[in-house]
């Protein structure tokens, strides 16, 4: 990723933009349909879904209400498997510490594993601040980082794009970075594929350094795990003589056994497959190569204090609830201004972040509430229960809450209510067609229903229920 | 049985044709309902909006209006999840965090959500009945609104109630399950993305070729129906109630 959200409109003004991108629309709808039918076919492949969603919940929980306990026991596995760990209070912190090893080694640039925890820091930036280019070489992150452009989605980074747009940016692009592709390059996927592999085979082959994110640690063996399916990152893992492993503190499983569960929720909810090409472990230094961890917290502590709000550490970052999210499919990634879109992203980018900024405000209101997230999050994260609760922390506009309170007033009191709806009856014939300010936002494109003669009670008290 | 008709705000005050629809039809089935006049709103637009302090004070009240009934009835979906679903958190979040909450509102809570039920829950599961015998003699389309489907988990109930209405021609609706885009103030916040939703939910329902878009929450209806209205495509919106109330005598 180049760049950095900081400073985006809210998502309101994102998505109005996005939602007139017919090219993105398409792209979007064509994709997440495709991934959502995969993922519905193999998770009705298993008679135990509902126990392994609720093992995986409930195990989730465990380790985050004894996490201090785990991160320990994390830490003193992998400085007995010759690994050294560092912790980072917040991205400042963990890229001080990535930069520092990586200009230890003398090297200038590092091959990457794709990595969530990195982009939510910014580190490829800081990298470059201090010299260094980070090489992207996940095929999706290599489309976005080759364009210029921002990840729009947490698995399928580069989902906005089609395939004749990214035979577009190899064929101008990749030269400026390494191997160029081929001049006769056609946009079928296996040539695109090819000319991917050649241009990241000479990097993995040539660089020293690499820098992973991983999908899980496991407290009891000090083992990371990488998910993967293109074999990229594995290349990454074994060939440098440094791996340096950026992992976010609630990615930690107690047992190796846990895998069991997770092993089988992940694929089918992320990719739709009953398992994933490679799944790449490891543990410690292994000889030849220098091992770093640096666990990152980066406002996790925060979202843990909140009673509700903590639910959202238990994501496995599948993104089926991006799949299934029908605002996901219409507003695209780059409206969510972060790392984590779609209905995860918008709770929990304001729970990391805070809700300062006008986007991070807006985030938790970029749900219909439909519920469709959490019926696919195989961790049974309530997203919605998550979004009506940011809602109530977040502040409002002056003139809503104004709106609000009146009324709440009209409703405390049936009497209120029933002069209000007489009020409406009687000036019926005078609500225009097109309603002002942010209600004109309804009568854009549909019309409002006619108020009737009389409401529902006045008909009861007068005609006694219909017996009159 | 003492059964209370929660009618809910909107329909009071928009659309009281489903609320004596669903007075004639349950009367129909022999089942005399009341109508506790002190009822106003749920709260659900203020809770959902984030305004929790206000969503507590008109839950307070619905269980106060409701407390001596031994089933509530209401004609929305999204209503009755409201009650159901998130009274209990709402109660215990509020009493965690910020607003005042009356002590034994909890125990009222706990006590009141077993009782409410959404129209075809209440017809199916209480009633025990799927033909109620009505007659409409049109093509329908079904939405199963997302708080119906997701939240209260009604499943087929409302359409095997369609399907046992004579006369009537059920054709299913692709994509049926997604959401509509409506989500209550979401329509207006992100009036963009509401109504990219909205207009695929159109265009689903043209292709069903019906006459009639049926649901059970009028909220949905609405703002499918305004697009519909809006793009000139005589396409009727009916809530599930108006179907099932119709008969051949009563045409």
């Amino acid at each position: 990723m180049s760049g950095t959200f900081l400073g985006m409109p809210s998502f309101p003004r994102n998505a109005a933009a996005a939602v007139q991108d017919s090219q993105l629309r398409f792209n979007l709808r064509k994709a997440t349909h495709t991934i959502r039918d995969r993922r519905l076919s193999v998770v009705g492949e298993l008679p135990d879904w509902a126990e392994l969603r609720q093992a995986g919940k409930a195990i989730k929980d465990h380790t985050l209400r004894h996490l201090d306990t785990y991160l320990l026991q994390m830490e003193e596995a992998v400085t007995r498997a010759g690994g050294k760990v560092h912790w980072a209070a917040d991205a400042a912190e963990a890229n001080r510490i990535v930069t520092g090893l990586v200009k230890a080694t003398g090297e200038t640039s590092v091959v990457k594993v794709k990595s969530m925890a990195t982009q939510e820091i910014e580190l490829n930036e800081a990298l470059a601040e201090e010299g260094i280019t980070a090489y992207e070489t996940d095929l999706a992150e290599l489309i976005v980082q080759l364009g210029d452009d921002f990840p729009s989605h947490i698995l399928v980074p580069a989902i906005h794009r089609n395939r004749s747009e990214i035979r577009e940016i190899f064929l101008s692009k990749m030269a400026e970075w390494g191997k160029p592709a081929p001049a006769s390059l056609t946009d079928e996927p296996r040539a695109l594929a090819e000319a991917a592999r050649l241009h990241l085979r000479e990097r993995f082959l040539s660089t020293k350094v690499a820098v992973s994110g991983a999908n899980f640690m496991i407290a009891e063996t000090g083992t990371l795990v990488v998910l993967e399916s293109e074999g990229n990152g594995r290349m990454c893992l074994t060939l440098p003589e440094t791996l340096i492993s950026v992992v976010g503190i609630e990615k930690l499983l107690p047992r190796w056994q846990d895998l069991e569960v997770f092993l089988q929720l992940l694929p089918r909810s992320s990719t739709g497959e009953r398992m994933n090409p490679y799944t790449s472990s490891w543990t410690g230094a292994t000889e030849g190569q220098e091992f770093h961890l640096v666990l990152v917290d980066n406002g996790r502590t925060q979202v843990l204090a909140d009673e509700v709000g903590r639910q959202a550490l238990r994501c496995i970052r599948c993104s089926a609830c991006l799949n299934v999210c029908p605002v996901y499919e219409r507003a695209g990634g780059h409206a969510y201004g972060s790392v984590y879109p779609g209905p995860i992203g918008a709770i929990l980018t304001p729970q990391l972040r805070g809700m300062g900024s006008e986007l991070d405000r807006s985030l938790p209101y970029a749900s219909s509430l439909c519920g469709a997230c959490f019926d696919a999050c195989p961790v049974a994260i309530d997203i919605p229960e998550v979004l009506v609760h940011l809602r109530s922390r977040a502040r409002h506009a002056r003139a809503e809450r104004l709106g609000m309170r009146a009324a709440g007033w009209v409703f405390g009191k049936p009497g209120r209510l029933a002069r209000a709806q007489r009020m409406g009856s009687r000036f019926r014939r005078l609500v225009p067609r097109r309603l002002p300010g942010p209600l004109g936002g309804w009568t854009d494109t549909r019309e409002i229903p006619d108020i009737p003669a009389q409401s529902f009670r006045d008909w009861w008290e007068q005609t006694d229920g219909g017996r009159r | 049985m003492r059964v209370a008709l929660f009618i809910t705000c909107v329909n009071d005050t928009l659309f009281p044709g489903t609320g004596q629809a669903v007075v004639s039809l349950l009367r129909r089935l022999g089942c005399e309902v009341e109508f506790p006049a002190a009822q106003t709103c749920c709260g659900q637009m203020h809770v959902n909006t984030g305004y929790r302090a206000e969503g507590v004070r008109l839950a307070e009240h619905f269980v106060d209006v409701f407390a001596g009934y031994d089933a509530v009835v209401a004609p929305s979906g999204s209503c009755a999840a409201m009650v159901r679903e998130q009274y209990p958190r709402l109660v215990h979040a509020a009493r965690s965090s910020g607003p005042r909450v009356p002590s034994g509102l909890a125990g009222a809570v706990a006590e009141m959500t077993p009782k409410v039920h959404d129209l075809s829950e209440f017809l199916v599961d209480v009633l025990g009945v799927t033909d109620v015998g009505a007659y409409f003699p049109h093509r329908v389309t079904y939405h199963p609104t997302c708080h119906s489907l997701r939240g209260l988990r009604v499943g087929d109930r409302p359409t095997r109630l369609l399907s046992q209405v004579r006369g009537l021609e059920l054709v299913p609706l692709r994509g049926a399950e997604e959401c509509c885009g409506f989500g209550g103030t979401f329509a207006v916040k992100n009036a963009a993305v509401s109504s990219a939703m909205c207009a695929d939910k159109v265009r689903n329902v043209m292709d069903t070729g019906a006459e009639v878009l049926c649901a059970a929450d009028n909220s949905c209806l609405m703002h499918i129906g305004g697009a519909l209205k809006r793009q000139r495509t005589g396409v009727r919106i009916m809530h599930l109630a108006e179907i099932l109330a119709a008969t051949e005598e009563v045409r």
